[in-house]
């Protein structure tokens, strides 16, 4: 089994999107209709009943495989707001322990006609290899996997990005702290190569920066005063408690001494530079509690974009599917 | 078949909703229909002198057919901007056909609130109806033949076409 590369397996031959694993390799075409699609989304949540009925009648199954209250939170959200049934499955407690495989257990969801799986796997690859190999017909939206990406938190990143910052070509975007095991910032990083960002820097520890970053088209900083100068966009990434057992850091407060972002760090980006998060937040590790909380913080409205770009995406890979589907009925 | 001239047809459907308004108990809001529909308001919102600001509807995440067509690539957000509840509202689109737009259309209406009335104002009437829905106000009841469909350029000027598929 050769594994396709993922931006051919998420798109149908219409180029439209059917399934969601990673931004790279997609256009920018791809990603503004993303972004212009969560436009419209946005102002559902200030309808009274703030619900539409594109995915009426849809089976949505969360299956996360890691624990991630939020991401989970805003996918079902996301999904009952587009009237989809929504099911929500916590593998660690369910079928793994009783000794069922993975590929069963799919297998059973897709036969209860689920249209839709939102995975989150703590290896890379695991959606790609179940939108290849286990259920093909299923749409795969990529909740996070490993340390590969987490393309939907890029996208609502980059939807905060233009929302505050209007035009992606005259930005300079800093991305901060443990690249090396963040999905994350990868995701960021082909998100903001495809949408034309001016430049792209990554700043933390030379043990945390993966070795040949610099082919992805980023510039890196070990020294905050330098990567943050005038810079635009400030993206702070929670640092794991385990990088410190791994002895890749020396201590968390050695850690936030250099890379955490505090009020005196912070006056070395534009004056206007916004301020985001993927959540949830380590106060007084990766970023000054006065920081997280500050007017030019946009951490919170990420959360709230959340909800309108996933919906945008599981729409528009439902849409892709069903065209697929139609497109193959046709053929038989 | 000669096509009717749209400012014509725009001033009789002012002047009819002008004695519709009358009867009300208070001013109504106008609501058009993204793209067509949004035009038209635009021009009858001017010309009744309305005090609320237009409202504007994207029906494309309440359409019946996105199992089979999928979603619009250029969806446009829905702006109402005031409270919908107890409101007396005129429903404007540029053409009545099958009636579904204007289903998905009340369909979204209801979702932001619970209004007074609704008054369907329409500037061309295609009898080819599938569902029951009239419109109150009509710029032009039109008898097409088979495969001809009647198109709304603009917004300036405002032109209508006949169109062969």
């Amino acid at each position: 089994m050769t594994p396709t590369k993922p931006h051919q397996l998420q798109l149908n031959e219409q180029g439209q999107l059917r399934h969601f694993l990673t931004t790279e390799g997609l256009s920018r075409e791809l990603l503004t209709e993303i972004l212009d699609t969560a436009d419209s989304f946005v102002s559902v949540g200030r309808q009274a009943v703030k619900k539409v009925p594109l995915l009426r009648g849809k089976t949505v199954v969360n299956l996360f495989f890691e624990n991630s209250t939020r991401t989970r939170t805003t996918f079902e959200l996301a999904a009952k707001r587009l009237s989809a049934d929504v099911l929500n499955i916590n593998i660690s407690a369910s079928s793994t322990s009783k000794g069922e495989s993975l590929r069963d257990m799919l297998w059973n969801l897709e036969y209860m006609d689920s249209d839709m799986f939102i995975v989150r796997h703590g290896d890379s690859g695991a959606p790609h290899f179940i939108a290849e190999f286990v259920c093909p017909h299923v749409a795969v939206i990529n909740a996070g996997d490993g340390r590969h990406a987490h393309p939907t938190q890029a996208m609502l990143d980059m939807y905060t990005i233009r929302r505050h910052k209007g035009a992606f070509e005259h930005l300079t975007v800093a991305i901060i702290g443990d690249i090396l095991h963040s999905r994350v910032a990868r995701s960021q990083i082909h998100a903001l190569n495809a949408l034309g960002a001016r430049e792209i820097r990554v700043i933390g520890p030379k043990t945390l920066i993966p070795k040949d970053i610099e082919a992805l088209g980023v510039k890196v900083f070990y020294n905050m005063a330098h990567g943050l100068h005038d810079v635009d966009v400030i993206s702070t990434l929670r640092l794991q408690k385990e990088r410190m057992e791994s002895a890749l850091l020396p201590s968390e407060s050695e850690f936030y001494r250099l890379y955490g972002l505090s009020t005196e760090k912070l006056a070395f980006a534009k004056p206007d530079a916004i301020i985001m998060h993927p959540g949830p937040i380590n106060r007084g590790v990766e970023i000054e509690s006065a920081v997280a909380d500050s007017e030019r913080s946009v951490i919170l409205n990420q959360v709230n974009y959340g909800i309108a770009v996933r919906m945008a995406v599981l729409s528009m890979a439902m849409s892709g599917q069903n065209a697929d589907a139609s497109n193959q009925r046709e053929d038989a | 078949m000669t096509m009717p001239d749209v400012e014509k047809l725009l001033s009789a459907m002012a002047l009819a909703l002008q004695d519709r308004i009358a009867q009300l108990p208070k001013p109504p809001v106008m609501i058009g229909i993204h793209s067509g529909g949004a035009w038209v308001a635009e021009r009858l919102h001017a010309a009744l002198k309305l005090q609320q600001p237009l409202g504007l509807l994207d029906i494309s995440f309440y359409r019946d057919d996105f199992e089979g067509k999928g979603l619009h690539p250029s969806v446009k957000p829905s702006v109402l901007p005031f409270a919908l509840d107890d409101q007396h509202v005129i429903l404007v689109d540029d053409v009545v056909m099958s009636g579904r737009t204007i289903r998905a259309a009340l369909n979204e209406l209801f979702d932001y609130g619970r209004p007074a009335s609704v008054l369907l104002a329409a500037l061309v009437d295609l009898p080819q109806r599938e569902l029951p829905i009239q419109p109150d106000v009509v710029g032009i009841r039109m008898d097409l033949q088979p495969g001809q469909r009647v198109k709304l350029a603009g917004p300036a000027p405002l032109t209508l076409t006949l169109v062969h598929r």
